[in-house]
């Protein structure tokens, strides 16, 4: 069952043949069980949990259910959940009990579903390996050695380790697919504006968004179906007519043009990665798509542009945390400005204060001109590349990263390396893009590998209808990491 | 371009965090680091093109002027740090 | 060596709407600390703000009212700075593309019309409140206030002096209280000053360094810190010294401004765009139903009134002080079947004295146009004198009912009876026949005597030309 479809769980439930309360509990068990070995959860509530799941066992027996009813969910822990904790993966939010419901926590609740904790996450989003989250370390299931990828690795972990059977997860630069790509699940980052931010802890406002994650595209059509939509209370919130993202699933392969940037296949992509996804282009192959190469030329530029774009939009994003009216303060200071200096001293970690400071550097007087709005002018060349390549094929397929996971402390004294493997995901945010991470393969060394399917704007049901197709013909998806076969 | 000691120190109190010298040095090495990388986007010749702030084109949506929230002041200042009276206390502003 | 001194306004309006400029909380003033703080406005982790479009609609207004350009396209930008009462650690303003850019105000200065030429308004968010009480020695913040919607409205340094620039604050709080825009209680804080002063020889065409006076939030104050202010920089700039730009506070109890804050890091506002929210776009369509929604304004008021009903400049100003005032002198005109002139005296005479003694505003003006226009009919037909109508009007002051009735009961009616004038005049003059002779001998100013004696004796109430005519009839 643990490895069981949402599709499957929904008819389980729906035909009473297990009540959800039961499969909460299974997934709680679980947790507790390999939970202390992964750290992919920060906070699990097991009352909160079975309360939910008893609420949704009543709604199951009294036919108002809704498709998605009683199944658990973990949320990344950058959502914020009335009457949960919810840190950011941070000291400085390490004892802060959220007011209120994110948009999509609430569009999950209402649905029906079972929240099962919070997921382990980078400080804030911003890390590739998880390494920078206060609350340690997620490990990858495929190999404890090895890191998940971030910043939703948590999420991630928790899905492939089957603790979870879907998770919500946040893409700034690549936080879905990376880890998703690492972890061999599935991840769709959305169109800019489909999925509401109010009650996402901001990183980086204008390259956000978040999405599912979960083991396969159809799963993630199901969950896209609740957490997508228009919100009033987020402005950048797009009003478009409601969609049912399953609508493409069975869409035939047959004529597709799949397009394949040059510069994702050149210096720097492993062999191992490279093949794996050659593999799933021959299988399109045979499914009667066809392949066109297409270039993206600025994708060199993508990094030192989201490394001026997102630390300066985090700088003051991250201004609010001062220790006034919520989280971390600092136990000593001498006046006012030593309690802001020391409060954000020891309450951001390394990789944050690091942003922070790039971020308020770039916009300072006299350099916002060199930097910021240079960065915010190649960001619109980064965009149109893909409008020029997308003339010419219906989605963009390439690896999401350019190796399997590394190990810890690979890169975690070197941000530049850390940086730099995010080169295939963080073009397409800056673009606001939908993008998605399918497992393809699994390396010798045990490590999964993932393809990066990348669509025009509002084509999610598109990208997942083709990676649905992959999916029908492969079994990548449904692949589990060793020893983590017991059933539940 | 590279940040001097002196620019670290400069940006760490806009940014209101506290460094020490050891810690300001390392940061200087880092950051600059990270600028070595920025520095690839001075070349670019981006005469004419527009800055892109947004993803999505859009205009400002509008609200109507109605009082939709109600006081949760209560809820909201049982996670503050220190508060009495209702208001949140901070160490002396001095003006 | 004289010295010119120059300022330039910098307005901070609170616009008059129900709830906040990115949230749906109250605005109302005086309520408990931090009620009125919603998750937005204390800046919860994840929230997002989302633009109030009553608040939009005022700055149009504003806009179109000083003839300024409304920005078809405005940017809201990020102002950052760390302060207690400032939750988000930015201030959500606009700094390249304000939402109203250029206008011109023209303000009265002695007997002349001056233009001041402002250079932009532009939409922001107001902060919370600093409570510097005794909290253990700590400082208390209400959030109440932040995120209620404000109108910055910039002058050109176009101010010579205190006076000017009292002139300028005052017709500019005049015309935002007269659009409905903004409430204009200023001690609330709807409506506050700061003032950007510099001087320079007189006759020098190059602006001197400049300091600016935050927080500014009585007439009086304004007033009193510029002259202060620009004592001092004269002071400096006769002993040789140079002067720093910085920003100063006027401290009311010493009468004196000191520096808050000099020109170093604390002004590197890292302004930038704010991903959360679009460009604002006001279309032509909203501007023209805005325009069309608008209250005729003072300035052509004005002119109409002159016009209209044949008043002086000078009372058509004094009577468009306010919409309220305005609106009441048109009833009135009009309650007394078009007695402009009369209606002008009576409004600026016994009413507005009355308003003062009272410390009353229009809007709360115990006696209604109707009422003082009944009254002012009364005076025209000849049934009351103009003293008997004082009487009367301080009798409708205190709601003693209608002008007739009043005018019944009392008996203020006006004696127009010739024959029983005449009785009367007759009386008087038998009863004085020294000043009857005098006045026959030419001494002329007993006439004056003998109407006294009469209308004593008719305890006022005689019509006074025929009182006049009757006694002039027989005196001759």
């Amino acid at each position: 069952m643990i490895n069981a479809s949402l599709t499957q769980l929904a008819a389980l439930l729906a035909q009473k043949k297990i009540s959800s309360v039961e499969l909460t509990s299974a997934y709680l068990d679980r947790i507790a069980r390999f939970n202390p070995v992964l750290n992919a959860f920060v906070t699990v509530d097991e009352t909160a949990s079975l309360a939910q799941a008893a609420a949704a066992d009543a709604r199951i027996a009294s036919g108002a259910a809704a498709t998605l009813t009683g199944i658990p969910i973990a949320h990344k822990d950058i959502f914020c959940a009335d009457g949960w904790r919810t840190t950011c993966g941070s000291r400085m939010l390490a004892n802060f009990v959220a007011p209120y419901d994110a948009h999509v926590v609430s569009q999950f609740k209402n649905a029906g579903m079972v929240s099962l904790g919070k997921t382990n996450m980078d400080e804030f989003a911003m890390g590739s390996s998880n390494e920078t989250s206060y609350f340690g370390a997620v490990k990858n299931p495929w190999d404890i050695t090895a890191v998940p990828g971030g910043s939703s690795g948590g999420s991630a972990a928790a899905v492939a380790a089957r603790l979870a059977p879907a998770a919500t997860g946040t893409d700034t630069g690549g936080s879905i697919r990376q880890p998703a790509a690492l972890t061999g699940i599935t991840g769709l980052k959305p169109t800019y504006g489909v999925v509401s931010r109010y009650g996402m802890i901001a990183f980086a406002s204008s390259l956000d968004q978040a999405g599912p994650m979960a083991k396969s595209a159809e799963d993630c059509a199901l969950l896209m179906n609740v957490m997508a939509g228009f919100d009033e209370r987020d402005s950048t919130s797009l009003e478009r007519p409601v969609e049912d993202y399953t609508r493409d699933l069975a869409q035939p392969m047959a004529g597709l043009r799949i397009g394949l940037p040059r510069e994702y296949f050149g210096e720097g992509l492993s062999d191992e990665v490279a093949r794996g996804v050659e593999a799933a282009l021959a299988e399109y192959r045979k499914l009667g798509a066809q392949t066109v190469e297409v270039s993206l030329p600025n994708t060199r530029l993508s990094i030192p542009v989201y490394y001026v774009l997102a630390p300066a939009e985090a700088s003051t994003n991250l201004a609010r945390f001062d220790g006034v009216r919520y989280g971390y303060r600092a136990p000593d200071y001498k006046d006012l400005t030593d309690m802001y200096e020391q409060t954000r001293a020891q309450g951001f970690g390394a990789e944050v204060k690091r942003r922070i400071m790039i971020g308020t550097y770039v916009l300072s007087h006299g350099y916002y001109d060199a930097y910021y709005l240079q960065a915010q002018k190649i960001r619109r060349l980064i965009a149109q590349d893909f409008t020029e390549a997308f003339a010419h094929c219906d989605v963009i397929m390439g690896p999401t990263t350019p190796e399997t996971a590394f190990d810890f402390g690979d890169k975690s004294s070197d941000p530049i390396a850390m940086y730099l493997s995010d080169i295939y995901t963080i073009a397409v945010n800056l673009a606001g893009l939908p993008g998605m991470s399918v497992p393809c393969a699994i390396a010798a060394n045990g490590r999964p590998i993932g393809l990066q399917l990348i669509g025009d704007y509002f084509s999610e049901s598109r990208l997942l209808g083709i990676a649905h197709q992959y999916q029908r013909v492969t079994d990548w998806h449904e692949r589990m990491p060793p020893n983590s076969e017991q059933q539940i | 371009m590279s940040l001097t000691l002196l620019d670290v120190k400069r940006v760490a109190r806009l940014a209101h965090i506290a460094v020490s010298e050891d810690e300001a040095a390392i940061y200087q090495q880092q950051i600059n680091g990270v600028f070595d990388l920025i520095a690839q986007m001075q070349a670019v010749d981006t005469t004419g093109v527009v800055p892109m702030a947004h993803a999505q084109d859009l205009n400002q949506r509008l609200r109507d002027d109605i009082v939709t929230e109600p006081d949760l002041h209560e809820k909201f200042q049982s996670i503050a740090p220190q508060v009495a009276e209702g208001l949140y206390l901070v160490p002396q502003v001095i003006e | 060596m004289h010295w010119e001194i120059v300022v330039g306004l910098e307005v901070h309006t609170q616009l008059s709407t129900r709830s906040k400029i990115f949230s749906g909380s109250s605005t109302v003033f005086g309520a408990a600390p931090n009620t009125q703080a919603s998750a937005v406005d204390i800046a919860l982790p994840g929230v997002l703000p989302v633009l109030n479009r009553s608040a939009v609609e005022r700055a149009v207004q504003l806009g179109l009212a000083i003839g300024g350009n409304i920005s078809r396209r405005s940017v809201f930008a990020r102002k950052n700075y760390f302060y207690p009462d400032l939750p988000k650690g930015y201030q959500i303003s606009q700094m390249d593309h304000p939402v109203v850019e250029g206008g011109s105000l023209t303000i009265q200065v002695g007997p002349d019309e001056k233009t001041v030429r402002i250079t932009r308004a532009h939409l922001e968010e107001d902060a919370g409140k600093s409570m510097h009480g005794d909290f253990h020695g700590m400082t208390g913040i209400d959030l109440n206030r932040a995120g209620t919607p404000l109108l910055e409205i910039v002058s050109e340094p176009d101010l010579r002096g205190a006076a000017e620039a009292v002139a300028y604050a005052k017709t500019l709080h005049g015309l935002v209280v007269w659009l409905g825009i903004c409430d204009g209680n200023m001690q609330e804080g709807s409506f506050r000053c700061d003032a950007n002063v510099s001087v320079r020889p007189l006759g020098s065409g190059v602006l001197g360094t400049r300091c600016e006076i935050k927080n500014l939030n009585s007439f009086r104050f304004l007033e009193r810190a510029i002259e202060y202010e620009a004592r001092r920089q004269i002071e400096i700039n006769e002993e040789g010294g140079t002067i720093r730009q910085e920003t100063r506070l006027y401290d009311p109890d010493r009468d004196e401004t000191r520096t808050m804050r000099s020109k170093e890091d604390a002004y590197d506002y890292r302004y930038f765009h704010d991903p959360d929210l679009s460009p604002l776009v006001i279309s032509e369509d909203w501007i023209a139903r805005t325009r069309a929604a608008m209250p005729e304004l003072p300035g052509a008021m004005r002119e109409r009134l002159v016009a209209q009903y044949a008043i002086s400049a000078y009372d058509a100003a004094a009577l468009t002080a306010s919409r309220a005032t305005a609106a009441y002198f048109e009833q009135l005109v009009a309650a007394s079947s078009g007695e402009a002139k009369l209606s002008a005296n009576w409004m600026m005479g016994d009413l507005f004295a009355a308003l003062n003694r009272y410390e009353l505003d229009m809007a709360h003006c115990p006696v209604s146009a109707a009422q003082l226009g009944r009254l002012i009919v009364r005076i025209v037909d000849g049934t009351l004198s103009g003293k008997l109508a004082k009487e009367v009007f301080e009798a409708l002051w205190q709601a003693a009912g209608e002008v007739d009735a009043i005018i019944e009961a009392r008996g203020l009616k006006q004696v127009s009876d010739s024959g029983a004038i005449a009785a009367i005049v007759d009386q008087i003059l038998a009863a004085n026949p020294a000043q009857v002779a005098d006045y026959r001998a030419g001494k002329e100013k007993m006439l004056g005597y003998l109407v006294g004696q009469a209308m004593k004796a008719m305890k006022g109430r005689a019509n006074p030309q025929q009182l006049n005519e009757i006694l002039l009839q027989k005196l001759n």
